[in-house]
């Protein structure tokens, strides 16, 4: 065993200290958190520059409805000025020019005039204040047509806005306030993330076995020790260096959520992107954040967590002994190819259905789907947050721990056979064939 | 004594029997040659003493006792098939390899340093394998093959892929590891080498020993009764020969010498065979021609395959 932790350590140092490994650690977390921190720290930017506008009221329906705010203040002209001052923007103090035709009511056009591209704020701004007090006059003009005494009030009473509050009760009967909204994203998340370590990482075990394999240094390590300590030193020197890089995801992106606020010197910044992610996710209400972070705290983290450590190194080891397996039996990258797709097809298959499966994570496509060894790690994962039975899970978890024990027997007669095989191309046959040979 | 001895191992895989009832037998601080065409089942062989492969049958032993697991230690294997990790730096690497077969980390370090030193390299110690070239990788490797000082040395081809100084300064290294006392296995298909440094060989063709000894003794056994002798140009030596029904194979005019191979064809002794030309010619030379291992080769290996069929 001692020569295995020799081995884990140089598979897991030199991968570590490989600078795409450094780059791709650090820099995932600042663009995660560039995506979801910057968008709403730009729209806190409040526009700060002072601006006059000159207004010219044709039509009169807006003498007092421009108020000056901190920022932009209006100015009103008669109509001989406009016309003057139309020509002479540019040499100014004015930095655009509003005007208002008398048959705005009937045209809904209004011109604004400017000597260079008037931003979008002030263009929303501007048009808004028109629709609103046009509308205005517009409801008032029917609501007085029709007669009808507080159709206004009556109108206004007749909206609705309906908050469906989902309550899960659990074993005890305590009911605890839960959101799908909140499970479908924690499941998706842990299924994904799961999905692509092993992935990357089964493809690492492969190419580092083909590695080996190629440059003919097999030869000389297994003759100092055991094909299956070589493998085992691979397979796990390569798991861990997955959960570093995980681990310093989480950990650089908590900092950066955590520090980034008070560096910019505003817990707005937070808030709105919460907002924002919330209003994305649901459509949006005002205070869903502070719910939603409510409801997360309601999610059962340790089981979450402990399941998807769980889930994560059963997936990796079941998915990376096989690919190692096909590294081991291939002589060089093309041939990989048609090794690797049946391995993969399964792993890509629960991808596939992870979307479908946490909308209805208790169909019996779900429940298959996650004591399939092949795809549980995945799907269990994304239906732990909605609760699954106990009974479930433990199937679950026990088919694919017997499973692994099963693929490593299989992949390292495999591996045995293949490493020490040059120049060969074999098939799916020959290949069944290595798994019988007594050693 | 024997360092190494195998008896009656067989190995089969689907279908092909890689190696049929062989035996050898590796005396202590000696060189042992194990040659055979390509597909004889040398690799096969040499993989079971390395406990790459385990045999199906048959007794191994090594320093006298059974073979064990632990043996690993004591050997070092220089592969035919040669690599190194190509993007790990040399030293580091050296230090791997040397720990996987049980050296601590400060003595490999300082059995290294003198290793490098000897064959002056010490400036790649941070260098990535891949920028080396072929010589230096081979150095290199040899180093790594002998790093843990083993008792048993194997070498797969190792002058394949060497310049001739650096064949000779691994010549020169293997030689001066048996006289410290390692035992050597060298496998190869040159023939010239094979008689510079080893002292036994044993030949497997088609999965089968089908010849093994003392390297002389084999030569002396593989004799064909040929000879080779120079008389004065102008002397009568066809009615010699045909007299005596010696077989002539060769014979050339230089200046006043006539050079003569001939094959003798009864069993006279070279006392006899040496009275019979005195008596009719003047000798200038007399020489029993031993054949080199190249010619044992492949009579040898040509014999068993007409057998064969």
């Amino acid at each position: 065993m001692n020569k295995s932790i020799i081995i884990l350590k140089r598979e897991y140092l030199t991968r570590v200290r490989k600078k795409s490994f450094v780059i791709l650690t650090l820099l995932v977390p600042f663009l995660f958190a560039a995506f979801t921190i910057l968008p709403a720290w730009l729209a806190m930017q409040d526009d700060t520059e002072k601006r006059t506008i000159a207004v010219c009221d044709e039509s009169g329906l807006f003498p007092d409805k421009f108020e000056n705010t901190e920022f932009t203040s209006f100015h009103f002209i008669p109509s001989e000025e406009f016309l003057k001052l139309k020509d002479h923007i540019a040499g100014s103090s004015f930095y655009a020019l509003l005007f208002i035709p008398s048959d705005i009511v009937e045209t809904s056009r209004a011109e604004l005039f400017s000597d260079r591209q008037v931003t979008m704020d002030i263009k929303s701004m501007l048009s808004g204040k028109l629709e609103t007090v046009i509308e205005a006059g517009k409801k008032k003009q029917i609501i007085d047509q029709a007669g009808i005494p507080d159709l206004e009030e009556r109108l206004a009473a007749a909206r609705t806005n309906i908050k469906l509050e989902t309550i899960k009760v659990n074993e005890k009967g305590e009911s605890v306030k839960s959101s799908t909204e909140v499970a479908m994203a924690a499941g998706y998340v842990a299924g994904f993330i799961i999905y692509m370590f092993v992935f990357i990482y089964g493809a690492m075990v492969m190419r580092g076995v083909m590695e080996e394999k190629t440059s003919r240094i097999v030869e000389v390590i297994i003759s100092s020790v055991k094909p299956t300590q070589l493998m085992f030193g691979k397979i796990v020197g390569i798991g861990l260096v997955g959960l570093t890089q995980l681990l310093f995801w989480i950990i650089i992106l908590t900092v950066i959520m955590t520090v980034v606020p008070a560096f910019i010197g505003t817990e707005e910044v937070m808030k709105q992107s919460q907002n924002m992610m919330a209003a994305q996710a649901t459509g949006g209400e005002k205070n869903i954040a502070l719910q939603g972070i409510e409801m997360i705290s309601n999610l059962n983290l340790p089981l979450i967590l402990g399941t998807f450590l769980f889930y994560f190194l059963g997936g990796f080891l079941l998915y990376s002994s096989l690919m190692g397996a096909v590294g081991a039996a291939v002589d060089n990258e093309e041939e990989t190819q048609q090794f690797m797709m049946p391995v993969t097809i399964p792993l890509i298959f629960s991808i596939i259905i992870l979307f479908p499966i946490i909308k209805n994570p208790e169909g019996s496509l779900a429940f298959w789907a996650s004591v399939i060894p092949f795809t549980s790690p995945v799907i269990m994962m994304a239906r732990i947050p909605f609760g699954v039975p106990v009974w479930e899970l433990v199937l679950s978890m026990v088919v694919l721990a017997l499973s692994i024990w099963g693929t490593i027997w299989v992949a390292g007669k495999i591996y045995r056979t293949g490493i020490l095989l040059y120049g060969k191309k074999v098939n799916l046959k020959e290949i069944l064939k290595w798994i019988t040979y007594k050693n | 004594m024997e360092l190494f001895k195998a008896t009656d191992v067989i190995k089969d895989y689907a279908g092909h029997r890689a190696l049929d009832r062989v035996s050898i037998s590796v005396r202590e601080q000696s060189v042992f040659g194990l040659l055979g065409p390509n597909g004889a089942g040398k690799t096969t062989l040499i993989r079971i003493i390395n406990q790459i492969t385990a045999p199906d049958s048959g007794e191994l032993s090594f320093m006298g006792r059974r073979f064990s697991s632990q043996d690993i230690s004591l050997i070092g294997y220089l592969p035919e098939e040669r690599g190194l990790y190509k993007k790990m730096k040399v030293g580091e690497q050296a230090v791997y390899l040397a720990q996987l077969k049980g050296m601590s980390k400060h003595d490999a370090l300082k059995s290294l340093k003198y290793w490098f030193e000897k064959f002056e390299i010490q400036p790649w110690w941070n260098k990535k394998v891949e920028e080396l070239s072929k010589g230096m990788q081979q150095k290199v490797q040899f180093i790594i093959t002998v790093i843990h000082r083993p008792k048993l040395l194997i070498f797969d081809e190792p002058f394949s892929g060497f310049d001739p100084i650096n064949t000779n300064l691994l010549k020169t290294e293997i030689l001066r590891l048996k006289d410290e006392g390692a035992t050597i296995i060298f496998s190869t298909h040159n023939m010239g080498s094979v008689e510079e440094i080893c002292d036994h060989i044993a030949l497997i063709n088609q999965s089968k020993k089908v010849l093994d000894g003392n390297i002389h003794d084999i030569k002396e056994q593989y004799k064909t009764g040929i000879f080779e002798i120079e008389t004065l140009a102008g002397a009568n030596t066809d009615e010699v020969f045909q007299t005596h029904g010696f077989n002539l194979l060769e014979q050339e005019i230089r200046g006043i010498r006539k050079r003569i191979k001939f094959q003798k064809t009864n069993g006279e002794s070279n006392n006899e065979l040496l009275y019979k030309l005195t008596a009719n010619l003047e000798l200038c030379s007399f020489r029993e021609v031993i054949p080199d291992m190249n010619e044992v080769f492949i009579q040898v290996v040509n014999q068993a395959n007409q057998k064969r069929k």
